[in-house]
């Protein structure tokens, strides 16, 4: 596995507040947006594909497993 | 409609296989005059073998279809000696442009290195490409070019097939070693034989339309997301020959095909993207719905499918009949192998290995580019806009526009047909079951081209060092005889020469040392090329061993152990 799951942030509480901060005020509609602008940025800035891979399947998981336990 | 172009009619002709009581047979029947068929005719006519074309038809494309004909395309064209015509007539183009809403996002240039004789893509009307085949394939004596015979009943078996086809003068029976099914994207034959081709229709439908005007638009491909004039959709406008545009309108799965197609209502579609003042004539228009199919197994024993027939794409990469003329080159010689019983019937299923590959290659990208177009849902249109309002101020994003990703040469890398690199041999050049690169060259005093040279035999190019010569020299008889295939040694030199070069050899100059830096070379380093251009093996030092079993390899004789 590629993608680094240990603690990595440099101030994790500090991000996390910015996150909700950043969502705060928007609708639903304004928070898609901006969440995929996010994973965009995000993801090129990454790049390694194998790295995104991971990233991809783990943030499926929960949703593929209730799919399939259904 | 259409006034820049009157569809050619194409007399029936009487033949001699319609007297006969039996059934007449022939090595090689090609179903289908398309793009697809006209150049398997002329392929195989390249290798000395004689084949007979049917078409239902009297004429070329009606309407337009393919504008978008690619590099790899013209090469082919032009190692069949009728590419002029077509460069001539075409609209040679190498840049786009990608709108959002009322910005530009994103350029891009196909072509960015220089000195190749082809450009990048030319814009010409399917209907021109297609008449210029016919024209050419009419100074051909080795193909047999049949209008109005349509093939009605197919009996496939694993010796040759039998063929029934119709004609305005009744009814006649063929037979056929091999028969090679162009008879495009809804295929009466691969119905008639019961084989599905598979894939996805994309829910969306799209207006594509051909009109007639005098434009300032710079000759380049601009594609629109959500622009102002046609809110929502994407749009698509690039020239032609004859100052004919080629316009694409999106439309939304829930247009009416019926009524988007009258002129009344294409018109103030226009008229909003390209201003009210502009005069246009509107040459020819359609809806289409695209999809993105093929089948399993193109070889069903003696029976082979290409083009349409085979594999079909969306037109968002242009790799409809850039892919089909890709499969025609790929397919050419193995059959005259074959057919000279110069390679084992198994290199055939090399066609199957690499053009599924291809295939493969050409659904994923067009796949991708119309899901880019038409997002399948909320989420995958949140996505897409938050992409394009990205790649105005961040160039990362720009790369994951995607507008259609322009057909390119296919890449064989893992084709058996191929001799692997020694270990650390290259780091570059022309990897192994990749097309040739061109470049240009002298030859005697006049400047010519690589892609001139390459192919419809196969090829050896050698990167000749001067203290080599009388070696390599020596060999060369010796492997010449051992490869059983006609095989052309060409003698690369950095400089001009008044050395000696072997008989039989060619020699060749590369003053400015384009090919030296393409291909990687250094004094030795040989480059063998299987006569549809792609490299079968390259290695630092000549050897005629090495040399001899890659020529096998090549020509399927290895097949055997494949597992
Ligand atoms: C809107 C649009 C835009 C496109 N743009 C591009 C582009 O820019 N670049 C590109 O590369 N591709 C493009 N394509 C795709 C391209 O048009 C096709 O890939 C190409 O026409 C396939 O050629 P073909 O010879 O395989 O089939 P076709 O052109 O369909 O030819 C099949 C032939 O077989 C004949 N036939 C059928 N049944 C029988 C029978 N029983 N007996 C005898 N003859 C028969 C037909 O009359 C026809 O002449 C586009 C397609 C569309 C629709």
């Amino acid at each position: 596995m590629k993608l680094v799951t240990q603690v990595n942030f440099t101030d994790g509480d500090s991000f996390y507040e910015a996150l909700m901060a950043l969502h705060r005020s928007l609708d639903d509609s304004q928070s898609l947006e901006v969440n995929a602008r996010l994973i965009l940025l995000m993801a090129n800035h990454i790049g390694d594909n194998q790295v995104l891979k991971e990233a991809l399947e783990i943030a499926g998981q929960s949703v593929t497993a209730s799919h399939q336990s259904q | 409609m259409q006034t820049t172009f009157e569809n050619p009619r194409y007399p029936f002709k009487h033949h001699s296989d319609l007297n006969q009581g039996t059934a007449v047979h022939h090595p090689v029947v090609i179903v289908g005059a398309g793009p697809t068929g006209l150049a398997m005719g002329l392929d195989l006519a390249m290798q000395g073998i004689p084949s007979v074309i049917l078409d239902d038809n009297n004429t070329v494309s009606v309407g337009s279809r393919a504008i978008c004909f690619a590099k790899r395309t013209l090469e082919i064209l032009n190692r069949y000696r009728c590419v002029s015509p077509m460069l001539e007539k075409g609209v040679t183009w190498k840049k786009g442009k990608v709108f959002f809403q009322q910005d530009l996002v994103y350029e891009f240039d196909l072509l960015p290195e220089k000195k190749h004789k082809l450009p990048a893509f030319i814009n010409l009307q399917q209907y021109y490409l297609e008449q210029y085949l016919v024209e050419f394939i009419d100074t051909q004596q080795q193909v047999d070019l049949r209008w109005l015979n349509r093939v009605t009943e197919v009996t496939p078996g694993v010796k040759g097939n039998r063929l029934k086809v119709e004609t305005p003068e009744g009814s006649y029976v063929l037979t056929c070693d091999y028969m090679l099914v162009a008879d495009g994207a809804n295929s009466p034959i691969r119905k008639q034989l019961g084989l599905e081709s598979r894939g996805q229709v994309f829910k969306d439908r799209f207006l594509i339309a051909d009109v007639l005007m005098q434009a300032e638009f710079p000759t380049e491909r601009w594609f629109w997301f959500d622009p102002p004039f046609h809110p929502n959709q994407s749009a698509l406008l690039h020239r032609q020959a004859d100052d004919v545009w080629r316009i694409d309108l999106q439309l939304g799965w829930d247009a009416d095909p019926q009524r988007e197609v009258l002129e009344a209502n294409i018109r103030p579609r226009l008229e909003a993207m390209l201003g009210e003042d502009v005069d246009f004539q509107l040459e020819w228009a359609s809806v289409y719905t695209f999809q993105c199919r093929k089948l399993d197994s193109f070889i069903h024993d003696r029976v082979i499918f290409l083009g349409d027939a085979a594999h079909q794409v969306s037109p968002f990469g242009a790799r409809g009949a850039n892919g089909a003329i890709q499969s025609v080159d790929n397919l050419g010689w193995k059959l005259a192998s074959v057919l000279k019983q110069q390679g084992p019937t198994t290199l055939l299923k090399t066609y199957d290995i690499e053009r599924q590959m291809a295939a493969d290659e050409n659904i994923l990208n067009s796949t991708r580019a119309t899901d880019f177009i038409t997002p399948k849902n909320k989420i995958s249109r949140v996505f897409r806009d938050a992409t394009l309002q990205l790649a105005k101020d961040y160039e990362f994003a720009r790369t994951l526009v995607n507008s259609g990703r322009l057909s390119t040469p296919a890449r064989y890398l893992d084709s058996p047909l191929n001799t692997l690199d020694d270990e650390e041999a290259f780091d570059g050049g022309v990897a192994p079951g990749s097309a040739a690169l061109d470049a240009p060259i002298i030859i005697g005093d006049k400047t010519s081209w690589l892609i001139d040279i390459l192919g419809t035999r196969f090829t050896l190019l050698i990167a000749i060092d001067k203290t080599d010569i009388s070696r390599v020299g020596e060999s060369l008889p010796e492997l010449l005889q051992s490869v059983g295939v006609d095989l052309v040694p060409i003698f690369l030199f950095s400089e001009s020469t008044d050395l000696e070069v072997p008989k039989g050899a060619m020699c060749i100059c590369d003053p400015w040392g384009y090919v030296a830096q393409r291909y990687q070379l250094e004094p030795g380093t040989c480059y063998l090329f299987r006569p549809d251009q792609v490299v079968a093996g390259r290695w630092r030092e000549f050897t005629s061993d090495s040399l001899i079993s890659a020529v096998n390899r090549a020509l399927g004789f290895d097949m055997e152990v494949m597992p």
